[in-house]
């Protein structure tokens, strides 16, 4: 009944998350860690190509990176430097965690813009087509969002670029080192449209069932404005879906984010899991990874969160 | 509350002489995928100070149509007012610009709905749904608002209303529930009060407790009341006169005593008939038999024909023409009123 009881079950909730988290992260490094390192039969002759590889060089890497010892123990090796900040050093022998400090501001920028492009066009159009639905705007969006949805990025992100970057010349073509939010613009537009689709859809689909709810007669019958209404009454609950989507989404983001930074030749993460995946940089991928998996824990807690904030009737037991 | 009463932009043309709800010849219709569906087919209803109309009837016959019709929150589309006026002290609402309209909403007549959970907003606490109404409609502060929605708690007698008035509808218990409803509805002091089934979805015991603070509350304010019901049961005790509707109609209107006395349609005697009574206990209730018409295909003649046991010939062919005068201040819609209300009276 009273707040503080909710606020202590949330409390309680979100300790469990965090444990339930910090066990996710375990598992899914060590699987990655597995898959990277545990079926090459030799990772040091991978590392140095077609050259012969001296016998003291092959010891000294051996035994930098543990190479001798049982695979499990390696990993908790590779474990203690993570959780001390020591990503180690790369197979093309740079600092892995100088590539991160430049990968990562990169990709989050982005990741943030693509978010914040697909939240308010996805939430300003849904609650449009909300309102009247089959009108044109309906209409135009639904065939709007049926071609993006046919549209897979691998083609999607080299039309936008040729089109917007290479003819019209609004934006960029290529992003460069160390992009900021102009350069960024029209790749996180692009790899917006990957969750835009489904966002519209269910805004529309929420706004629709909430206009059509008792609640919104009573707020009529308050003698509130339309404006009022939707902006507050009916905004606030048809949120809430389009929330957890955005959790969701994370994944669908960080997929398309590999190509896009490919495409428009950005340096951020999925540009570095690219080539690391495509040079068997074990180091490197686990690396990234690693971040990445936290990345997704956190964010996803935040949604869940930001979720029971904005529903009272979510209850965390 | 004068200085309150004095911030609200008066209504031109408030004519504090003219009835308080006068509704006349009020016709809606749905315009649905299957067909015009004639919810409202010439409805007249009028209000007083302090006075408590009931409305009744079974489900489907207006009721609720009539009500959102005279607060302007019908469903428009597919509902449409295509007749009749609904003046408030003088003043045609229907005309009303929609701006004043919208004012006309909470600050002078407002509306409480059957199902109080569903009817209040679910991820807004009580206290801003309360106060939304002081800061929207007063200009009041946040802080203000929420002083006053405190006070709408109390007065309702919610205990504990400081600490309440943060809490989710979803916290409440149904008649907890619709006593916010109240509150809310009570809270610009408006001089109509609209109650659509108000208690129906509630359990017995809770259902008097919210009609006689409907009551007390509606005294101390002199609010005229109109109390919609499909429970005859319900209005006895607290209604001055009884409006009863069938497809989209007043087939009877009467002094409440009068029409438990002796009714002067065979809709309303069938449904005095088919209330659950102490001392008939475990008998069998005589429920109306079949069903109400289908809007989209009202019968001709009198709608109610196919279901009463007083129909002539005259009935298929021709509906009632007028509102015949049983007595002063009594009306009914039936060719045949003088021999039902001469037969026996339904309720010794
Ligand atoms: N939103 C709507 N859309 C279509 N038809 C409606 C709507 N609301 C009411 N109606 C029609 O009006 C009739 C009367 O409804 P209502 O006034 O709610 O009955 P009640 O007397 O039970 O309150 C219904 O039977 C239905 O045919
Ligand atoms: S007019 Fe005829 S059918 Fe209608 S209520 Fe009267 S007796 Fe019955
Ligand atoms: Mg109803």
């Amino acid at each position: 009944m009273l707040d503080s009881q909710r606020t202590w079950e949330m409390f309680r909730y979100f300790v469990r998350r965090v444990l339930q988290g910090v066990l996710t992260f375990f598992g899914a490094t060590f699987i990655v860690y597995a898959l990277m390192f545990a079926n090459q039969t030799d990772p040091l002759q991978t590392l140095a190509g077609e050259r012969p590889l001296p016998e003291n060089v092959r010891q000294a890497l051996t035994e930098r990176y543990h190479l001798d010892d049982p695979f499990i123990v390696q990993y908790g090796h590779y474990m203690r430097g993570l959780l001390t900040g020591d990503f180690g050093i790369s197979l093309t022998n740079r600092s892995i965690k100088e590539m991160m400090e430049q990968a990562w501001p990169v990709t989050v920028r982005l990741a943030l813009l693509a978010i914040v492009i697909a939240v308010l066009i996805s939430v300003t159009s849904g609650i449009i087509s909300g309102i009247r639905r089959g009108g044109p705007f309906d209409t135009v969006t639904l065939i709007i969002t049926l071609i993006l949805l046919a549209l897979p990025i691998v083609v999607l992100a080299p039309l936008a670029q040729l089109f917007f970057g290479v003819q019209l010349k609004w934006f960029p073509a290529t992003a460069g080192a160390d992009p900021g939010v102009y350069q960024l613009l029209l790749p996180a537009a692009v790899l917006a449209t990957l969750v835009m689709a489904t966002e519209i859809r269910v805004t529309r689909a929420s706004v629709a069932e909430n206009l059509r709810s008792d609640y919104v007669r009573t707020a009529r019958a308050k003698g509130l404005s339309k404006r009022r209404v939707i902006g507050v009454h009916v905004l606030r609950n048809s949120l809430i879906p389009v929330i957890t989507l955005i959790g969701l989404d994370l994944g669908n983001l960080m997929a398309g984010a590999i190509v896009t930074e490919g495409v428009f030749n950005i340096p951020g993460v999925g540009f570095n899991l690219f080539r690391g995946i495509r040079t068997e940089d074990g180091p490197l991928v686990v690396g990234f990874v690693s971040i990445l998996v936290i990345v997704f824990i956190v964010v996803n807690l935040v949604v869940d969160l930001l979720y029971a904030v904005l529903d009272p009737r979510i209850r965390y037991e | 509350m004068t200085d309150i009463k004095a911030e609200i932009d008066v209504l031109p043309g408030l004519d504090s002489s003219a009835r308080l709800l006068e509704v006349e010849d009020l016709r809606v219709e749905f315009r649905t995928q299957v067909g015009v569906a004639k919810a409202i087919n010439g409805v007249n209803l009028h209000l007083d100070p302090g006075e408590t109309l009931a409305i009744l009837g079974e489900s489907g016959c207006g009721k609720s149509v009539t009500a959102q019709a005279i607060m302007g929150i019908l469903d428009s589309p597919p509902g449409f007012i295509t007749g009749g006026s609904i003046r408030y002290r003088g003043v045609d609402l229907l005309t009303l610009p929609e701006e004043q309209r919208r004012r006309v909403r909470a600050n002078h007549i407002a509306m409480i709905f059957q199902d109080a959970l569903s009817a209040l907003n679910p991820v807004f606490s009580v206290g801003f749904q309360l106060g939304e109404l002081f800061r929207v409609h007063r200009g009041m502060s946040r802080q203000d608002a929420k002083r006053r929605a405190i006070e709408l708690l109390d007065m309702v007698k919610i205990p504990a209303a400081r600490q309440r008035v943060n809490d989710y509808p979803h916290q409440f218990s149904g008649g907890m529930r619709q006593r916010v409803m109240i509150a809310m509805a009570l809270a610009l002091d408006p001089k109509v009060l609209i109650a659509d089934e108000p208690t129906t979805a509630l359990d017995v015991t809770v259902q008097a407790q919210i009609m006689s603070l409907l009551a007390e509350l509606q005294r101390e304010r002199n609010m005229g009341l109109i109390l919609i019901t499909h429970d005859m049961g319900v209005v006895a005790d607290v209604a001055d006169r009884i409006s009863v509707m069938y497809a989209g109609r007043v087939v009877e209107e009467a002094p409440v005593l009068d029409i438990y006395a002796r009714p002067a349609h065979p809709y309303t005697k069938a449904l005095l008939e088919s209330i659950p009574r102490l001392d008939l206990k475990g008998q069998q209730l005589n429920v109306i038999k079949g069903l109400p018409p289908n809007l989209t295909r009202i019968p001709a003649g009198c709608a109610f024909h196919p279901r009463c046991g007083y129909a002539q010939s005259v009935c298929r062919a021709d509906p009632p023409p007028q509102l015949f005068d049983v007595a002063a201040g009594r009306t009914a819609r039936c060719h045949f009123w003088t021999e039902v209300a001469g037969d026996e009276p339904a309720v010794k």
